[in-house]
């Protein structure tokens, strides 16, 4: 059984080498197998586990402690809304209300096509152009009056 | 004990304390009620539930003061702390209140429920009010295997779980998931735990996340149970157990903390293995060829049979000294022999000169824990006993707490002494034919047969002898030399695990070099094949070999066995012959086993939990064990009661004494049969027992009359002496002090938190020293190896939770081994065998062939077969032998 | 741009610049020169000036940065600089401006503490969600490492520094620094008790030094231009510039590197425009989601730390919330601790379990469901979970706008009691 490809098994070492320890290297193990895959399978975790020198429950105690580390299948965007406290006195309620009606889908659900994951995210640090979101890696700011056409011809973007 | 006083003030009261301790552990031995979830003794502070708030004080006119946790608060001189003070009780208050938003208050229909630290914390800090009126979360649990049962929603996350299974015993397979208030302790995925001393969770959860689950499934409350001091019987490192029995079954073993043995942590197989004193199969009747008898009539013929021709009678490692001491007070000094194998007597005897030599400071499983430097030579001892294995473990962070001591961090602060100590290690060699987890551990590990083990502590001796000399010393020989020199505390572990008693002379060799280089004697701690193999040895007796002598040659009208199987010790094709010739084979023993089945006159005995008796574990000490219940139904009696003829427990013990003198000296922690505290028993059941008029009630209106006891202070009733700190640390059938129901209690019965019991440890040590003159001469100690010299070794391989006779018959015990029976060899040694590829092999030993799938290991000694002990079935090592491929 | 370089050394250059200020453009605009400065000093005068500077840590503590440097012993191991790039405290939005236009500034900065220190290696410790930051830092790490500014024997000096890119994976207690240690040794983000302090153990237990962007961006123009240059920057005893930002309802929300004590009603009115239109102020967190009320009573307040501790709050980061008129109190309370909740490490129990109690009982007073005992079981989380209560500072920020607010506004909780329970109380 191979768990890990040899591309992802190359771009682990090459953070590994960054630490004195290999376990160091656990979050950035998992984010490349993430970044090919999607999301971290068991097998993932066990993989990474093997070429770390870890065992897969040290692997995965490290997994589920981060939010952006996924350990179930997610979207192909995954749709970050920051739910923090500037965005919420700016609106943040309305526009994930918008979101989740335009999707159809509530936070942590994904669509049915496999387009978008909906999840509420902290802070993204862009308060002065608030409220934000976050569409796989692009900030989209400045949305206090973003309505459903507008909303619609943003998620156009991403197919 | 030197330790440095000074002094501190809690509510006013000047009390001395440790500056170098912190407030939890001084408040606790104080006496006060402080509660605490995530410190445990043995696994140190982290400051993580903020249970054990106090109030601190900066000076006398500071009325103010502050909040902080007691358990990372050192007492500094002249410190001031108020525990009553109303901040720090409505920390305490909130603290547990908070714990408790999430957890389902399902006390009725949790195993721990009125043995829960969590029910006594709540009391303790009068926090009954439950404002929390929202959802709580909910958690889905996971099969975590045949031992221990897992409840996550029970769950108060004090992470002590991980911090024993992970940080402690080094398992891999447990963890803290998720973050903020959804933290999930258990595997990644379903699945048997993989830890040896998973049971130990039980014990370490403060509430019931973790039970034990053969208890759980035959439940009864704490208080319910019926229990006596007891010694695990299991193997040789002798740890102290409470059972738990109702209704005539032991329900449950806890650990019984003894200071130097096994502290807070049991094994599995010691904890689990209780199962086969319960089997279906187990004979409970007399029985006289192949028909049920009476006991009076089982008696008569026992006298009939010992009355005419030569009796031979047959001891046991794992029986008691008592019943072995009647067996041979029947039979008679010439007649009686020890049950044990050729190889193995010659290794338990090799075993005993070791630890009696002069050289030697015999080492325990504490002193294991804090020494600063080890060989292990030749013992698989995470098998054989793997209580010693987890003190190991402990052993090598010695070094971490000297470094600690230079950052002036104190060394119970756990997770910064972790940090410090990164990958640091006290030096720890293991030198053994099979790898093992202790491997991970060690500086260096050698993979060698026995004979080259010995060679090895004869070059470490060597070097010993002249560490600048660069004679025959190279590599790991070297390096063990000089960290055994360069150690406080330096350890050697060796044992009887190769049965192979050249190796143990050699062992006693490097313990004399060391000794000649430094004028101290060398720590060694040597692990026996049993329960009471020292105990055996002490007493003496023939070889068995010789009883299979005078068999054969048809001398022997009757042959009283005890509590053997002699399968085990004798291969079936020599041992069936000389049972032919024997007139009548008595057998007394409490398992059905394949010697008990061949008897004619079949007695069955009490098992440890049923009888008293005095076993010796591998640092010589003679520990007692009581019966935890009087066995209502059938007619299983102690051994020894069978053996003779009427007379006392003690009567017998004092006989026994008599050819033991070590074992006359009195042990303060376990007086003899006629101590009374305000002339009351101590009862076996705890003061809230109940049901005992009704228990047997289906077959008897009446309340029995409790049986009395003969053998011991102790009664099989509530009513006696309370459970105070004034009993005997050896005679507490269990640990119960006002507001700590919970096995938590017992720091009221310590003299110091995790040091010894208050009235001693039990239990007295019968190995002295000898003199030089006595300790046999240096050129037959000298010579590395009895054996002689061939190309492969035969090598026992152990097995936990296999290899053991009684817990091999517990049926979750069974559930845990971890594959099937193989044999092993290094692909080496296949190759020059041919057996490279060969699924299954053939070894011949002797008359004796087995046939076992083939394991080709790399990570195996050259030079050696690995055989499990078990199927190697009495087969003596040195016979000829020879392994063939299956098709050959 | 000199002039403006010597008022606002840390964005004078950004701003004058479409993008991100290019190791070229650093170069013109003086950069490297404290480096170069630095690498010729002892690390005992390094600290020195920068203790002369006055500079106090910019991550929120506002911890003198050379008594932490000070801290490092001087043994000969491996030690450790990281910067603390984790910004995720709700209305902090400060360093992201520096890492995604002015890489180079923060690179040269850690580079100086790293001599100033002894450290071969450092991190640029950086929350995952900055992909531009990202990739612009770790492009100037390329750029600094090929021109001989960051690697081996930098220019020349004998003296190497190492310095790789961590991106994190979500988890605002990152930030705390010793989780920010134990996350960046590949564990989960569980504070450590100090003693020991990172500077004697921290990463992989060896001495290491965390400073925030800000604190660390500053450093270079200490040693390029001096410590009187720079405490002459200020308007109060606390040297250097100050970066500032507004979030909330106001004509021009944003950040500007002003003078250290500067006003929140400047700030608010001159460089946010003051608030929209028909909406009055009503409080403002300071310097983040964990720092206490305060009222338009303490808008003159220079901006420092010793002034604003005074008045019963904290400058945090300096980036202030801004609470208006009819924006709900308990609805912002109910947001932020939902948040502190949420982004508990789950290690100690006021903070894992007080949280998520305190934000529900704030969610059932904003919907009216509200009982009179729940303003005493809120005061009650507030004192439980104080500063020396739990094991990090995590909760207790977490209670700063709580306990604030329980202060200023509790008219706020009385109108929010269920009927009933009013009834109930009367
Ligand atoms: C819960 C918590 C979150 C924090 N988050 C950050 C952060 O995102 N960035 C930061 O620089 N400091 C943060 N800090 C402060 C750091 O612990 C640390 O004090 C700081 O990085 C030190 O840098 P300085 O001395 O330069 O200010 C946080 C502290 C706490 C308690
Ligand atoms: S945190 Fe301490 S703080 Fe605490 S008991 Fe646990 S034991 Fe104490
Ligand atoms: S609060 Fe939403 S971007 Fe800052």
């Amino acid at each position: 059984m191979k768990m890990l490809t040899e591309e992802e098994n190359r771009e682990i070492d090459r953070e590994r080498a960054h630490y004195e320890q290999p376990r160091a290297a656990t979050i950035e193990a998992l984010k490349i197998v993430q970044k090919h895959r999607g999301w971290v399978s068991d097998d993932a975790v066990a993989g990474i586990a093997a070429r770390l020198g870890s065992s897969p429950a040290a692997v995965d105690a490290v997994a589920t402690f981060y939010n952006l580390i996924y350990r179930r299948p997610v979207g192909r965007h995954v749709v970050h809304v920051c739910d923090s406290v500037s965005c919420w006195v700016m609106g943040q309620t309305k526009l994930s209300d918008l979101l989740k009606a335009r999707l159809g889908i509530d936070y942590g659900q994904t669509t049915p096509d496999g387009r978008f994951t909906l999840l509420p995210i902290c802070c993204l640090g862009t308060c002065d152009r608030a409220p934000a979101m976050l569409i796989g890696e692009d900030t989209h700011r400045d949305l206090e009056t973003l309505d459903a056409a507008a909303l619609d011809a943003l998620l156009e973007r991403y197919p | 004990m030197g330790r440095p006083q000074n002094t501190i003030w809690i509510d006013g009261q000047p009390q001395a304390a440790d500056p170098r301790r912190h407030l939890l552990e001084v408040a606790l031995e104080l006496g006060l009620d402080l509660p605490y979830f995530c410190w445990h003794p043995a696994l140190g502070c982290v400051g993580a539930c903020r249970q054990c708030a106090v109030t601190q004080y900066r000076d006398e006119n500071d009325t103010q003061g502050r909040i902080v946790m007691a358990c990372m608060t050192p007492c500094a001189d002249g410190s001031r702390f108020s525990i009553h003070a109303p901040a720090a009780q409505e920390m305490r208050q909130g603290v547990v209140e908070m714990l408790m938003t999430n957890h389902p208050h399902d006390c009725p229909v949790c195993e721990e429920g009125g043995n829960c630290h969590l029910q006594d914390v709540t009391v303790m800090t009068g926090q009954a009010e439950r404002r929390y009126r929202h959802a709580k979360r909910t958690h889905r649990n996971q099969d975590l295997g045949p031992l221990v049962a897992h409840e996550m929603n029970r769950c108060i996350a004090c992470y002590r779980c991980v911090r024993f299974y992970r940080d402690y015993a080094g398992g891999t397979d447990l963890d803290a998931f998720g973050a903020h208030d959804n933290v999930y302790f258990g595997r990644a995925q379903d699945g048997t735990l993989e830890s040896p001393f998973s049971g130990n969770l039980v014990e370490v959860c403060p509430t019931g996340v973790f039970t034990d689950r053969p208890y759980g499934e035959d439940y009864t409350r704490k208080w319910d149970l019926q229990s006596a001091p007891s010694v695990c019987a299991h193997c040789s490192i002798g740890c102290n157990t409470l059972p738990g029995e109702r209704y005539g079954r032991i329900k449950r073993i806890e650990n019984r903390y003894h200071g130097e043995i096994n502290g807070y942590f049991l094994c599995d197989r010691g904890r689990y293995g209780h199962g086969y004193a319960q089997r279906a199969d187990r004979p409970r009747e007399p029985r006289w060829c192949g028909e049920t008898v009476t006991r009076s009539a089982a008696a008569s013929r026992l006298d009939a049979v010992c009355g005419s021709g030569r009796v031979l009678g047959i001891g046991s490692p794992r029986a008691s000294l008592e019943a072995n001491f009647a067996l041979r007070q029947r039979v008679g000094d010439a007649c009686f022999h020890r049950g044990e194998s050729a190889d193995e007597q010659a290794a338990t005897d090799a075993a005993l000169a070791l630890l009696r030599h002069p050289a030697v400071r015999i080492a325990g499983v504490r002193d294991a824990g804090r020494s600063d430097a080890a060989v292990v030579l030749g013992e698989d001892v995470t098998q054989t006993g793997a209580r010693l294995s987890l003190a190991l473990r402990q052993m090598v962070r010695q070094d971490s707490f000297e470094q600690a001591d230079a950052m002036q961090v104190p060394r119970w602060q756990d997770a910064s002494v972790r940090l410090i100590a990164q990958e640091t290690r006290s030096p720890l060699f293991v030198a053994t034919p099979a790898p093992s987890d202790l491997d991970a551990l060690a500086r260096a590990s050698l993979r060698a047969a026995p004979p080259a083990l010995a060679a090895l502590a004869g070059e470490i001796a060597q070097r010993l002898s002249s560490p600048e000399g660069d004679t025959l010393a190279t590599g790991i020989a070297a390096d063990i030399a000089a960290a055994l020199l360069a150690a406080k505390r330096p350890l050697l572990v060796t044992g009887c695990g190769c049965r192979d008693a050249g190796l143990l002379r050699a062992a006693t060799r490097l313990a004399t070099a060391f000794h000649a280089a430094t004028g101290r004697p060398l720590d060694v701690a040597v692990v026996f094949p049993e329960a009471n193999s020292a105990g055996a040895a002490l007493l003496g007796g023939h070889a068995l070999v010789d009883a299979l002598d005078a068999m054969r040659a048809g001398h022997v009208q009757t042959l009283v066995v005890l509590e053997n199987d002699l399968f085990r010790r004798v291969p079936a094709a020599e041992l069936e012959p000389a049972l032919a010739r024997v007139r009548n084979l008595v057998v007394l023993d409490h398992v059905d086993s394949p010697t008990a089945q061949a008897a004619d006159l079949l007695l069955p005995a009490a098992n440890v939990f049923e009888s008293d008796g005095t076993l010796v574990n591998f640092e010589g000490r003679a520990q007692r064990h009581f019966a935890v219940f009087r066995p209502l139904e059938g007619a299983p009696r102690p051994a020894w009661r069978w053996l003779q003829h009427g007379g006392s427990f003690d009567g017998l013990h004092q006989r026994l004494a008599q050819q033991l003198p070590a074992l006359a000296q009195p042990d303060p922690a376990t007086p003899g049969s006629d101590f009374r505290i305000a002339g009351t028993r101590i009862p076996r059941q705890p003061h809230r027992y109940s049901g005992r008029t009704a228990m047997h009630a289906a077959r008897d209106i009446h309340e029995p009359r409790p049986p009395q006891d003969h053998a011991s202070p102790l009664a099989f009733s509530m009513e006696g002496a309370p459970p105070t700190a004034a009993r005997p640390s050896g005679l507490a059938p269990v640990v119960w002090a006002p507001s700590w129901n919970s096995g938590q209690a017992l720091h009221r019965f310590q003299q110091e938190i995790g040091g010894d019991l208050r009235g001693g440890n039990p239990g007295i040590r019968l190995i002295v020293p000898l003199d030089v003159t006595d300790a046999g001469n240096d050129a037959e100690v000298a010579g590395a190896t009895g054996r002689t010299p061939r190309a492969d070794a035969l090598v026992p391989l152990h097995d936990l939770f296999a290899a053991e006779e009684l817990s091999a018959l517990a049926a979750v015990i069974t559930q845990r081994r971890s594959g099937r029976d193989t044999l092993r060899v290094h692909p080496d040694t296949a190759a020059r065998l041919r057996l490279t590829g060969a699924e299954m092999a053939r070894l011949r030993i002797g008359a004796t062939t087995l046939r076992l799938p083939l394991h080709i290991d790399a990570g195996f000694a050259r030079n050696a077969i690995g055989v499990p002990l078990t199927l190697l079935a009495g087969a003596p090592l040195s016979s000829d032998f020879q392994l063939t491929g299956d098709g050959a | 741009m000199s002039d403006a370089l010597n008022q606002r050394p840390l964005t004078a250059r950004l701003l004058a610049t479409d993008g991100v200020v290019t190791l070229d453009r650093y170069r013109e605009a003086g950069g490297y020169e404290g480096l170069r400065a630095a690498l010729a000093m002892s690390p005992e005068a390094i600290i020195a000036s920068v203790r002369e500077a006055g500079l106090r840590g910019r991550g929120g503590g506002g911890f003198p940065t050379a008594v932490k440097w000070s801290l490092v012993p001087d043994t000969p191991v491996q030690k450790y600089v990281i910067a603390n790039g984790d910004e995720m405290e709700p209305g902090t939005f400060k360093d992201r401006l520096l890492l995604e236009r002015d890489p180079h500034q923060l690179i040269e900065g850690m580079a100086i503490a790293a001599r100033a220190i002894g450290a071969s290696v450092g991190y640029v410790f950086l929350r995952a969600e900055y992909f531009e930051a990202a990739r612009q830092v770790s492009a100037a790490i390329a750029d600094a490492q090929a021109a001989g500014w960051l690697g081996d024997d930098l220019q020349g000096s004998g003296f190497s520094f190492h310095l790789h890119l961590h991106t994190s994976a979500g988890r605002y207690i990152c930030g705390e620094e010793t989780a920010l240690i134990s996350s960046l040794e590949g564990g989960r983000a569980i504070p450590r008790a100090k003693p020991p302090f990172p500077a004697v153990a921290g990463l992989f237990g060896k001495p290491t030094v965390v400073n925030n962007i800000e604190t660390l961006c500053n450093v270079p123009h200490i040693l390029r231009l001096g410590a009187d240059w720079y405490r002459g920057l200020s308007r109060t005893d606390e040297g250097g510039t100050k970066l500032y930002g507004v979030s909330g309802k106001v004509r021009r929300p944003g950040c500007w590197e002003l003078p250290m004590g500067t006003t929140a009603r400047e700030i608010i009115e001159t460089h946010a425009g003051g608030m929209r239109d028909g909406l009055k102020l009503r409080g403002f967190l300071p310097g983040g989601a964990s720092t206490d009320f305060l009222t338009d009573a303490q808008l003159d307040l220079p901006m420092d730390y010793t002034h604003i501790a005074k008045s019963g709050s904290r400058l945090g980061t300096g980036t202030m919330i801004l609470l208006d008129d009819r924006t709900s109190l308990l609805g912002m309370l109910r947001n932020l601790e939902t948040f502190f909740a949420r982004e508990s490490c789950g290690w100690c129990t006021p903070c894992r379990d007080g949280l998520p109690w305190t934000a529900k009982l704030l969610g059932e007073l904003e919907a009216g469901r509200g009982r009179p005992e729940d303003l005493e079981l809120l005061a009650r989380q507030t004192r439980l979970l104080a500063p020396g209560r739990t094991f990090c500072a995590h909760a207790p920020g977490a209670m700063e706008p709580l306990q604030s607010a329980l202060k200023h506004f509790r008219e706020d909780f009385e109108r929010a009691l269920a009927p009933a329970a009013i009834g109930e109380a009367a």
